[in-house]
């Protein structure tokens, strides 16, 4: 920069007065100054003098400032991305849950500027992250009423995203919301569980209506009703929208509050261990995280922010960053020997074309059979896919994408449950990470009992993005408030996988 | 180095002069004011905080108008209750069997005979170019004989609001959203939830996109409704088909 500025200098003394006054706004208050000067007195060689003194002069004071106490200025050259040294609370993994922390920690904060909040994210482009590769559907139908108000509280959330998320002098935010609800078919076998549920729904306040087979065949000609005893349709609160965008709205919102985004991995902790007895005389190691090692991008260059909570948002890796403090290589049998729950599962999401499929009332299909299928855009296509079987686990390794799984385990289920999709073709295909609950398909969200100062918010499996904004105000409640305000979602907490009591969705597929 | 300064100079010039065409060029649609506000809050975090709160004001203000009137609701029943709300808002109904209409004046004032008919549902409600919004809606829960809803230009009235309308999905015979500026396709497909529409205005929607597309597949989507869609330039005439069909098979190669 003072290499520019001498230079500019030089041009002056050349006499090109055009050319200064077209770098003026990059010289700062010196350099306006003398532009004015310029201007105003006609001999540009009796001014050069001046010039150079009054640039000298400002370098000089720029200089003495820096190096006054409590300037951010030191004698060494250091990289500006590097994260800060210290802050309140760090979160792993910048996808749609830590950002969504990271707003509701600004936003239930009571001082402004009260707290420093970073997040870390290794991948910029989210070229693996499961919040863009989702199919971005939030539904009610849930079993639990748990699940089922995190729902509704989302959505409640989303129908008023421009309150909570908007920036003054941006856009507006647009979802790209398609209000349509989830069609779930049931077999004769589950129709009574599907039953159960729409009841636990109604009284939940989710609106939700039963179908019978005629009605369905009724409503929507194109599904074959055989072997189907019982339908429920979503009438409200349901449909898809576009991941990225609430991404982008979290996470302009949370920077223009002052989170702090960083790209680096994080590859490791430092912390304190205390030593306590339990009442069994078994010894119980206390963790306390002191600082979070970040990695810059493509280079060997790291560093430790110091930190007092650590929330573990990082998805379908957050088992692994969990791995990195020692949880689950304990011995068997003991607290440390049970590890998180949470590893990635890849899906696949196949864009189909069918000229003559259903139109724009095409519900949100679920079959009993795992299939979905719901519209993408006004043209003709849809996207697709179904769950593969537990002993049918693709390699996770990539996220390439399986076709011949399109061919044997999709399109018969699907063409037999809406024959129109028996002529059809495949246009394009991607593959995604659930971060699959291994224990029972939900979220865990709270702290770890052996780590003192780490939240996870992790293994929705299949539906983090649309619990999103409710979670991410429950994970902030949890740090500033110590428990849960607006929804109580303890049961999400560690205790039910220390205590072996799984919560499971009664699913009807 | 000297040159590549030089060159340096060049390029910016030529952005500053493009930047600065730009924006004499560009509308001046928005007043002085605003855009003053605007360059204030790029410098001064008062002016942000003004701005937020008075934004917030707003917000708060909409929300008084569209609350739930459970005090009338309990007091006098859900028909003065919705009845109330519409005049407030200053809107118009009319009662089942009865043939004149209860409207609010231009300066939002009305008459308080309609406490007279109690527990007389209404048949008929315009709530055009009010601030009705999602939430105020549930003040029409109850209204199992509404055949006619008037929502034209309402700014508040959205996709949201149109899912919503499942509520009156028994009765709901007549729907009006014409002008309305914030309603996309996202909501209409939710029309389908009203068994019994019969005729349904989508004129002039601005945020609508491929309209003509979306027409036909309105028309598809509600066999047996009538579908007034104005307002969308030359490419909504009935003989124009082709060229929404042309446009269709476009949106499908996409
Ligand atoms: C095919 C598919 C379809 C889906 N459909 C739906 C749906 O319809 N509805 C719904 O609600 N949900 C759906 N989901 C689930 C939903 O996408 C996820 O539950 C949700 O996105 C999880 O968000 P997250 O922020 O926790 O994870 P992610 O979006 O994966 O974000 C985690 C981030 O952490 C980063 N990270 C990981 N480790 C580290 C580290 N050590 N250091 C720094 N950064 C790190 C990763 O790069 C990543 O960006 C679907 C998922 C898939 C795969």
């Amino acid at each position: 920069m003072s290499g520019w500025r001498r230079l500019q200098v030089k041009f002056r003394t050349a006499g090109l007065l055009t050319w200064t006054r077209v770098t003026q706004p990059h010289t700062g208050r010196g350099g306006c100054l003398t532009f004015c000067q310029s201007l105003s007195t006609g001999g540009p060689l009796r001014n050069d003098f001046f010039k150079d003194l009054e640039a000298q002069l400002a370098a000089m004071r720029k200089k003495a400032a820096d190096a006054l106490p409590g300037s951010s200025w030191s004698p060494f050259e250091f990289n500006p991305d590097l994260p800060p040294e210290r802050a309140d609370v760090v979160i792993v993994g910048g996808g749609v849950m830590g950002w969504s922390i990271a707003y509701w920690l600004k936003k239930k904060e009571n001082k402004s500027a009260g707290m420093k909040v970073i997040v870390v994210e290794r991948d910029p482009t989210y070229s693996q992250a499961s919040t863009v590769l989702s199919a971005g559907g939030i539904r009610q139908q849930f079993s639990l009423p748990e699940n089922i108000h995190l729902s509704l509280h989302s959505a409640d959330f989303l129908r008023n995203i421009n309150d909570h998320l908007g920036v003054v002098n941006e856009d507006p935010i647009d979802l790209q919301f398609n209000h349509s609800g989830y069609l779930f078919l049931a077999s004769e076998a589950v129709a009574h569980i599907m039953e159960e549920n729409y009841s636990t729904q109604r009284s939940a306040g989710a609106k939700v209506s039963l179908m019978s087979p005629t009605q369905v065949k009724e409503r929507f000609p194109w599904i074959n009703t055989e072997n189907v005893a019982l339908a429920s349709y979503g009438l409200e609160n349901e449909g898809w929208f576009d991941p990225w965008t609430l991404l982008n709205a979290f996470k302009r919102k949370a920077i223009s509050m002052g989170v702090i985004q960083c790209c680096g991995e994080v590859t490791g902790f430092s912390d304190t261990t205390n030593v306590l007895m339990n009442r069994d005389g078994e010894e119980v190691h206390l963790k306390r995280i002191k600082s979070v090692k970040v990695q810059m991008p493509n280079s060997m260059e790291f560093q430790p922010v110091e930190c007092a909570i650590v929330v573990n948002a990082a998805g379908a890796f957050s088992g692994k960053l969990a791995e990195m403090l020692g949880i689950g290589l304990g011995p068997k049998d003991s607290i440390a020997g049970l590890p998180v729950p949470v590893e990635p599962r890849k899906r696949y999401v196949y864009v189909v074309h069918c000229p003559n499929g259903p139109g724009l009332d095409t519900p949100f299909l679920i079959d009993y059979s795992g299939v979905y299928i719901r519209r993408e855009g006004l043209g003709g296509n849809y996207i697709t896919g179904v769950s593969p079987e537990e002993t049918e686990e693709p390699d996770t390794s990539n996220l390439e994408v399986d076709h011949q799984f399109f061919e044997d385990k999709v399109w018969p289920k699907l063409a037999n449950r809406a024959p129109v999709f028996e002529n059809l073709k495949v246009t394009s295909a991607w593959a995604g990470f659930y971060d699959y609950n291994t224990f029972d398909q939900n979220g865990i969200i709270g702290n770890h009992p052996l780590i003192t100062n780490m939240y996870f918010a992790t293994g929705f499996s299949g539906h983090g993005l649309q619990h999103s904004p409710a979670v991410g105000r429950g994970v902030a409640e949890l740090i500033l408030d110590g428990e849960f305000q607006t929804l109580d979602l303890s049961d999400f907490s560690f205790r039910r996988i220390l205590v072996q009591e799984p919560m499971l969705e009664r699913n009807i597929v | 180095m000297f040159a590549l300064c030089v060159h340096r100079c060049y390029q910016r010039s030529a952005r500053l002069l493009v930047a600065r065409r730009q924006k004499s060029s560009g509308p001046v649609s928005s007043p002085l004011l605003s855009r003053l506000l605007r360059f204030l809050t790029q410098h001064f975090y008062d002016v942000e905080m003004f701005l937020n709160w008075r934004s917030q004001q707003g917000r708060n203000r909409l929300q008084k108008k569209n609350v739930f009137y459970a005090y009338t609701h309990t007091l006098y029943g859900p028909d003065i209750a919705s009845a109330h709300y519409i005049l407030c808002l200053g809107g118009g109904f009319r009662f089942v069997g009865h043939s004149d209409w209860f409207r609010a004046n231009k300066r939002g004032k009305f008459s308080w005979d309609f406490l007279n008919h109690k527990d007389t549902p209404l048949e008929e409600v315009d709530l055009s170019h009010t601030v009705t919004n999602y939430s105020g809606l549930f003040n029409l829960e109850h209204q199992h004989h509404l055949r006619t809803l008037k929502l034209q230009g309402c700014p508040e009235v959205d996709d949201w609001f149109l899912a919503k309308l499942h509520v009156l999905q028994d009765s709901l015979e007549e729907l009006d959203i014409s002008h309305c500026p914030l309603i996309t396709t996202g909501g209409l497909a939710t029309l389908k939830n009203l068994k019994r529409l019969k005729h349904l205005n989508v004129s002039s929607l601005p945020r609508l996109q491929n309209p003509g597309l979306v027409i036909i597949l309105l028309e598809e989507m509600l066999p047996h409704c009538q579908i007034i869609a104005d307002g969308y330039g030359h490419r909504l005439r009935p003989a124009d088909k082709v060229c929404v069909e042309e446009e269709r098979v476009q949106g499908q190669q996409q």
